[in-house]
This record gives C-alpha cells, sequence and structure tokens, in this order.
C-alpha cells in the first residue's frame, strides 16, 4: 500500500513510475480525510494544494527536473509561517493569521518538490510535552495500549508532527524542538526523529519559543527517511544570525557507516531512581546491539545533568516571556478591543493565550524582573554553561552517547495535567542536549508490557548529525522495530 | 522567595496579561509550585562561570549596512486587526 512505503523507497517508486505522484499523494489525502476527524493531527488541512503540487512533481518526473522530494507528501508542524496557508501556532491569538512569507526550511523543502499535506497540530507555541495546550485541540496517538482503547497522547510539543507520521497520514513531517518536542513525541509515536545542532536549520519563519533552544527537524518512519528529509532542510540563511554558514554532508550516506571502532558514552546519570525497568532494560539491549556492531561502550559522567530541567523552565520561559510580546493585537493577530490601548494589550493577550502559555510568560516576567534577574535568570544562564562544559569534556573522549528518550511511554490524555512539574519531567532525557545545542535523535527500539513504543536516544558532537545517523540506523537495523500503532491508514 | 497575591497581580499588569480576580489565588500556587522547584539551582556552585548566553558558539556576523528589503505596506497591513491608510490603527493614545 502507498501509504506504507518509505520516503527514500516511494521516492524511487516515482523515479521507476511503479505510481505517479498524484497517485501518492492521492492516497495520503485520503488518509488524512478518514483518519484526522479521529487523531486531530492537522489544525488546517490543504488538500486542494497537495493535488496541484503533485501534478506538478509528475510534471518534474516526467521532464527530469525533479528535486529529491518531488511528490513526497509532507505535515508541515503549524509554527512554520507557510506563505497563504494560515499559521496558528497552535494558539487562539494567531487563528487569523496568514502569513505573506514561506519559512526558509519549508521554502527548502518545496524547492526539492515535497508536497504539503497541511498544518499539523502542536502545543500553544510549541510549550507542551502532550499536545494537550493546543487551542486547537488535543492530537489522539495512534498507539493503543494492548486490550485498551483509552486516548493516549502522542507527546509534545510536536505532537501532530508525530501522530501523521506514526498513522501513516504523512510520509514524513516537520518539527521543532526546544528541550524535547521532536524526540519525545517521536518515542511516544514509534517512529524516528532528529534535533539536528543548533544553527544547523535557519529559525527565519518559525514562531518564536525560546529564541536561543528553537531549532527545526523532521521525523520520519525510518533513520534515512529523517536523513533525507533534514538534508534538505538544513544549511546556511543570511536571514537568521545564528545560522551557521557550514556545508550540509551527505547525511543518508551517513546512515550507512557503521559504528565499528566507535566510543559509545553512558551517561550514569540518565539512570534516575525509579526509573521504569522496562526502559531500562531497553537501553541495555541497545548498549548491547552497538557493542555487538563493533562500538566500544564507555561510562561517563554529566554531573549536571540533574539541573537540566530547573535551568531549562528559567531560560525558555524568560525568552518566550519576551518573543511572546509581539502578540499585542495591533499589528496581526486576534483583537479584543479595550477602553485605552493598555487595557486592549491586556485583554487581547488574556483572551488569546492559554493556561501554560500564560505560565511561562509570567514565570519568565519574573525571572528578569528587577531585583530577580541575578537570582534567577543569570544564574541560569551560569548553570546552562556547565551542562554545556559537562558534554563538552565527554566529547572529548566518546563519538556519541545513547540514552533512553523518555521516562515513560506514552501516557493518557488528562494525566499529569493538574502538575506542571509531573508534565515537565518528560522532557529530564532530552533538555541536557538541548540546553548544549548538540544534536539528538530518538529512534523507535521496542514495546513496553503494554504494547507501546519506547525510543532511544542518541546524543552526537555539535553538527556531528552523521555520526548521529549512523549510531542511529545499526538500533534501527538490530531493534527491526515492526509494531504497527492501532489508528493507520488502510485499517 | 514566595509570590504573594500582590506581586502576582505586578507580574501580570508588566506581561500585559488581564487577570480576573478569581484567577489571582490559582496562579500564586502554580507559579510558587515552578519557582520552588527551580530553586534547587541556588545549589550549584557558579562561582567564576561565565554565563552562557545563546545556543551557538560562533561569533555573529557582520553584513553591509544595506536596504535589502521593504515597500510591502499592503502584505504587512494584511493581517492588521485595524488600519488607517498605510498604518496600523490603535484606540487614541494621546487625549
Amino acid at each position: 500500500m502507498l501509504c506504507d512505503l518509505s520516503i527514500v523507497g516511494a521516492a524511487a517508486g516515482l523515479r521507476r513510475r511503479d505510481f505517479s505522484a498524484r497517485e501518492l499523494v492521492g492516497a495520503h489525502v485520503d488518509a488524512v480525510a478518514a483518519l484526522n476527524p479521529r487523531l486531530n493531527a492537522f489544525i488546517t488541512e490543504t488538500p486542494e494544494l497537495a493535488l496541484r503540487q503533485a501534478e506538478a512533481a509528475d510534471r518534474a518526473l516526467a521532464d527530469g527536473s525533479a528535486g529529491p522530494l518531488a511528490g513526497i507528501p509532507l505535515a508541515i508542524k503549524d509554527l512554520f509561517c507557510t506563505a497563504g496557508v494560515r499559521t496558528t501556532a497552535g494558539s487562539r491569538i494567531l487563528g487569523n493569521f496568514v502569513p505573506p512569507y514561506e519559512s526558509t526550511v519549508s521554502a527548502q523543502l518545496l524547492r526539492d518538490g515535497a508536497v504539503f499535506l497541511g498544518k499539523a497540530n502542536l502545543d500553544e507555541f510549541a510549550m507542551g510535552s502532550s499536545n494537550m495546550t493546543s487551542a486547537y485541540g488535543s492530537v489522539q496517538n495512534p498507539w493503543q495500549r494492548r486490550g485498551s482503547n483509552v486516548a493516549l497522547v502522542p507527546g509534545g510539543s510536536s505532537g501532530g508532527s508525530a501522530a501523521s507520521v506514526a498513522a501513516r497520514m504523512a510520509m514524513g513531517s516537520t518539527g521543532t524542538d526546544t528541550g524535547g518536542s521532536i524526540r519525545q513525541p517521536a518515542s511516544f509515536c514509534g517512529i524516528a526523529g532528529i534535533k539536528p545542532t543548533y544553527g544547523r536549520c535557519s529559525r527565519w519563519g518559525i514562531v518564536a519559543f525560546a529564541s536561543s533552544l528553537d531549532q527545526a527537524g523532521a521525523f520520519g518512519r525510518s533513520v534515512a527517511d529523517c536523513a533525507l528529509l533534514l538534508g534538505s532542510m538544513a544549511g546556511f540563511d543570511p536571514k537568521d544570525s545564528t545560522s551557521v554558514e557550514r556545508p550540509v554532508p551527505d547525511y543518508v550516506a551517513a546512515c550507512r557507516r557503521g559504528v565499528r571502532g566507535l566510543r559509545i558514552g553512558v551517561p550514569a546519570e540518565y539512570r534516575m531512581d525509579g526509573m521504569n525497568a522496562e526502559v531500562e532494560l531497553l537501553w541495555q539491549k541497545g548498549l548491547g546491539w552497538l557493542r555487538e556492531s563493533g562500538a566500544e561502550i564507555v561510562d561517563v559522567s554529566l554531573p549536571h545533568t540533574k539541573y537540566g530541567l530547573a535551568t531549562y523552565y528559567i531560560v525558555a520561559p524568560a525568552e518566550a516571556s519576551s518573543n511572546l510580546a509581539r502578540y499585542d493585537g495591533v499589528r496581526f493577530g486576534v483583537r479584543q478591543d479595550g477602553v485605552d490601548l493598555i487595557d486592549l494589550y491586556e485583554r487581547t493577550r488574556a483572551a488569546g493565550f492559554g493556561d501554560e502559555v500564560k505560565r511561562r510568560i509570567m514565570i519568565g516576567t519574573y525571572v528578569l524582573s528587577a531585583g530577580y534577574y541575578d537570582a534567577y535568570y543569570l544564574r541560569a544562564q551560569k548553570v546552562r554553561a556547565l551542562i554545556l562544559k559537562d558534554f563538552t569534556d565527554v566529547f572529548a573522549r566518546v563519538d556519541a552517547l545513547l540514552t533512553p528518550t523518555a521516562p515513560t511511554a506514552a501516557f493518557a490524555q488528562g494525566e499529569k495535567m493538574d502538575d506542571p512539574i509531573a508534565m515537565y519531567l518528560n522532557d529530564v532525557f532530552t533538555v541536557p542536549a538541548s540546553m548544549a545545542g548538540v544534536p539528538g535523535m530518538s529512534v523507535p527500539a521496542g514495546l513496553d508490557g503494554q504494547g507501546l513504543p519506547l525510543g532511544l536516544q542518541v546524543v552526537g558532537r555539535p553538527f556531528d548529525e552523521e555520526t548521529v545517523f549512523a549510531v542511529s540506523q545499526v538500533i534501527e537495523d538490530a531493534a527491526g522495530f515492526s509494531a504497527l500503532p492501532a489508528v493507520r491508514a488502510g485499517e | 522567595m514566595s509570590l504573594d497575591p500582590a506581586t502576582v497581580r505586578r507580574i501580570a499588569r508588566l506581561a500585559r496579561i488581564r487577570l480576573e480576580e478569581g484567577e489571582v489565588a490559582r496562579l500564586q500556587g502554580e507559579l510558587n509550585g515552578i519557582l520552588g522547584w527551580i530553586e534547587q539551582l541556588s545549589e550549584v556552585d557558579v562561582e567564576g562561570v561565565a554565563p552562557l548566553t545563546g545556543g551557538a558558539q560562533i561569533a555573529l556576523r557582520m553584513r553591509a549596512d544595506a536596504v535589502t528589503d521593504g515597500g510591502q505596506a499592503e502584505k504587512i497591513l494584511a493581517n492588521a486587526p485595524d488600519r488607517a491608510g498605510e498604518f496600523f490603527a490603535v484606540p487614541k493614545v494621546v487625549e
């Protein structure tokens, strides 16, 4: 069935004329129409646009001008501005916002021939780990516990991006990762997801949450699919001052390098009290696979790991409070009228933002306010420097790290909602790499006792996504993960 | 450090978020819970550590001081809630 193909496989099939882009995209448009009412993975569907793009891809395939992603149907996280297509960031305040421009990352995917099925659901302004904070409703994880139909979360914030790929509505998708928002949903939905090094992908045209942490990345059902997508998305962009001017390597080729002779670090601090035994067991299995493939396993220490989350919950809200100041009801977005300008601002923001966003803006405002800046924000920036030093020291001794992606499998919708800190703990294994700006990838590696997917995380040196892909590919090959979600196209 | 209701109202005012009186107690509890949790950073020895401000360990680039964009008033105003000619419109600010 066309919806089960990998991107790499579909690209080859299109070139062999086994099927047309119109047929491939049509099958996915139908899957979105059939499954989205149940999963709510898309906020905005763009079937007419997708079919027009498919016809253009067929013409390009016929005349030999087709790009590497010609005719490949993708979901675009609704945090990437798309010219002429509503972009909400999962917030009421941008409910009517139609960008006049295209984000650099999505423009590069279009340049390479990709087809956009629509805008994927997410936590409001990417603030969340469950997709429960979206103003456009929660997303249901296509996976279910064995013998249960309780609706589970897909993780977040890129929950719609991950769910759409897992359910075979899209072949791949874009996400953004600020503290784990690609890796954790990839783990929860049984697919692969890469957050590259900070600076690898342009942030231009992506709705900003925490600018020193935000980084675009890709989801796919295989490591190689993620490599193919990232190769298109990455690259220098003069419009983003933190975009790094270095060549983009051939990531697909890097997937086949193997791990023989590599040193893989196991950070002691990621073995936490009360950690799920199944997660621990899978981690040991993963280390075994790498050892059998010729890697050397090395015990290492990242001593400031336990401070990663608390540091994150100062730095990210501080940056968010500043970034989200632009939503004032004057230049774009939904306005609430007031008796004067201040009243207009306050009513607009009270009505436009949800509870989690308000909480984070207020925490950020407080830690940046006079008298508290040094005690909170400046101290957090210093701890962040120590977290980076942990990684720099460890990467002098090892080539990559292997850890679990998340402490648990997907949880039920509504769980952890009354306790912000319990929700924040989802990101305990992903936040440190975000604070250090290093690349990380989640690969599906097995199922828990209830039949839910669990991912392993590979973390690499800055700008060494190639080694991350190589290690991830060995895990993927050894794990032979073939389980399927309960809800998917054709079922 | 623990926030009192007056401080919660002051932060909301700084953040330009209108709070209804009934929301103050709930937010006070939530914000104090989060601040109490991040208080753990006070046990880290940061003596002599330079703060890390950005995500990229790179020097910012210089570029020519030249106009590279502009002349797009209609596109920019297309999403405005209210406009007057080529300007954004807001309620009267100066009496």
